[in-house]
């Protein structure tokens, strides 16, 4: 069982009755021929070092290699913690933890790369940001993890997860859109909602830049994360209102990947342009200067 | 194109912050270190392009060194490699050349100084994703990512050695993936690359080693 469009994705899911993530795991034990034991212990593993990463930058002072991030997910914490916060519980809480997981990530912490360590906070956060809100087993959210998978996979399939040749959009951008399709899968979406979640996620971001300061992984990163995550939850509440989406997500992830090659060399993860540029930031990254 | 696995999707599990700067580092040094015949006393890193202007805020050097150490990219003790390499007597150094331009972006070379006066040298590139690549060993251009389990034979470039290398291999239900030979000159020195799909058995070295054209036989386990 194999699928390498989202098109034929949702077939098998309607010929099979069977959602995203079941057709996933399928494919990882019929097609690739990988033990489904082994398969479901490997994606409980991951899920606990996302779990540990979050609570690791909640409770420790954790500084970057490069100086110029760490305590900020304390802080969106203590805002919300206060009342103050302004983006209501479920979102607060996803940019608390994605921002976090960029902290350990930068302090040479354990993170899990999905798809890649820069956008790591991303899934993490509005993942288990839902559990907490929505009250969910640890099962369900691991379940959600096969259908982000299985974006992720169309994605790195038929364009690219790497900010050097896709910018920003294809890493935040595609962890966004994997994020998008498991959290609608966690509201009750049918499977047409997850990938429309992630068509709009991707083109949300769509033309975004890869330019981190003194080529770190720090800024503009962090923030990007967090924008990740409440652009999934946004795309998923979009998708399960049962807005129709006009962009198949096999096009969207076409058309990301073509606007990523159209993007000059400067803003592909060279820092030559963009944020990277800014004087002010670069004066307060520890790298020494080119 | 490999087929794609959900935990190149949801993965790998690793140390930050970069795939290419942090643990694909760590992989070429780690692959570096299990190609060393005894114990390694000191090691010189010289880093070229995107790795020599941002190797220390990507804690690169700390990775190379972890890989040296034997770790695996989701190491908790790579931040402390520095600390604990000291521990185990391992001296190590870093040189930065910013002038070199014609190579990956991410290219390290290593020099090994092991027991017994013996030096190994290589180049590395961190080729995205975590992965690496070991571009050249002793002089030798080669190709190695570490991917299968391999057997590294080293030998004297004349007929037959291959067809040994390949009936011992068959003589121990050894299955070759892949294989390629890479040699300096015609008769001069060659490396044998020999990737399998399965784990292999370490008597094979020495079994190789009879092979008066045989000079040395090194397996790497996949990592």
């Amino acid at each position: 069982m194999n699928f390498t469009h989202g098109k034929e994705l949702l077939e098998l899911c309607q010929t099979h009755h069977m959602s995203i993530s079941q057709i996933m795991f399928l494919r990882e034990t019929k097609y690739l021929e990988q033990d489904p034991a082994s398969v479901t212990q490997k994606m409980e593993h991951a899920y606990t070092i996302m779990k540990q990463s979050i609570h690791r930058a909640l409770n420790e002072n954790l500084t970057s290699m490069g100086g110029m991030i760490g305590g900020e997910s304390k802080k969106l914490n203590a805002l919300r913690l206060s009342g103050k916060n302004i983006c209501g519980s479920l979102i607060s809480k996803a940019i608390t933890y994605a921002v976090g997981v960029l902290e350990v990530n930068a302090s040479m912490g354990l993170i899990v790369a999905a798809p890649t360590a820069g956008s790591s906070g991303v899934i993490p956060g509005v993942l288990c940001a839902a559990q907490e809100e929505y009250d969910l087993e640890d099962s369900l959210i691991i379940n959600s993890l096969y259908t982000a998978a299985a974006v992720g996979y169309l994605i790195t399939r038929n364009a690219t997860t790497a900010g050097a040749e896709g910018g920003c959009q294809a890493e935040v951008g595609s962890a966004s859109a994997m994020a998008a399709a498991a959290i609608t899968q966690l509201m009750g979406g049918s499977p047409e909602q997850c990938l429309d979640a992630a068509s709009f996620a991707l083109i949300n971001i769509l033309g975004l830049v890869c330019d981190p300061v003194g080529g770190l992984v720090e800024v503009p990163c962090q923030n990007r994360n967090a924008m990740g995550a409440s652009n999934a939850i946004i795309s998923a509440e979009i998708a399960l209102s049962g807005i129709s989406n006009v962009v198949p997500v096999d096009e969207a992830i076409e058309i990301m990947y073509n606007v990523g090659r159209s993007l000059p060399a400067s803003l592909r993860e060279t820092s030559l342009g963009g944020t990277a540029t800014s004087i002010s930031a670069c004066r307060s990254c520890h790298r020494k200067s080119s | 194109m490999n087929d794609i696995s959900i935990f190149d999707i949801i993965g790998p599990n690793m140390i930050g912050p970069s795939s290419s700067h942090t643990a694909g580092a760590l992989r070429i040094a780690h692959l570096a270190g299990k190609l060393a015949p005894s114990k390694i006393l000191s090691v010189t890193f010289t880093l070229y392009g995107s790795f020599a202007w941002t190797y220390k805020g990507h804690g690169t050097d700390r990775a190379l060194v972890g890989g040296i150490l034997g770790f695996l990219p989701d190491d908790e003790r790579i931040r402390d490699s520095f600390e604990i390499a000291a521990e185990q007597g391992l001296e190590y150094k870093f040189i930065e050349n910013t002038v070199e331009k014609d190579l990956h972006p991410n290219t390290v070379d290593i020099l090994l100084h092991c027991e017994q006066d013996t030096i190994i040298s290589l180049r590395g590139e961190s080729i995205g994703g975590g992965n690496a690549l070991i571009r050249r060993l002793n002089g030798i251009d080669i190709s190695l990512t570490g991917a299968y389990p391999t057997i590294i034979v080293h030998h004297k470039d004349q007929k037959g050695v291959l067809a040994y290398i390949t009936t011992v291999c068959s003589g121990i239900d050894l299955n070759i993936a892949f294989m390629k030979v890479y040699r300096k000159a015609k008769g001069d020195s060659a490396y044998a690359i020999i990737e399998v799909d399965s784990d292999i058995n370490p008597s094979i070295t020495s079994v190789l080693k009879c092979h008066e054209a045989i000079i040395d036989a090194t397996i790497v386990p996949a990592i």
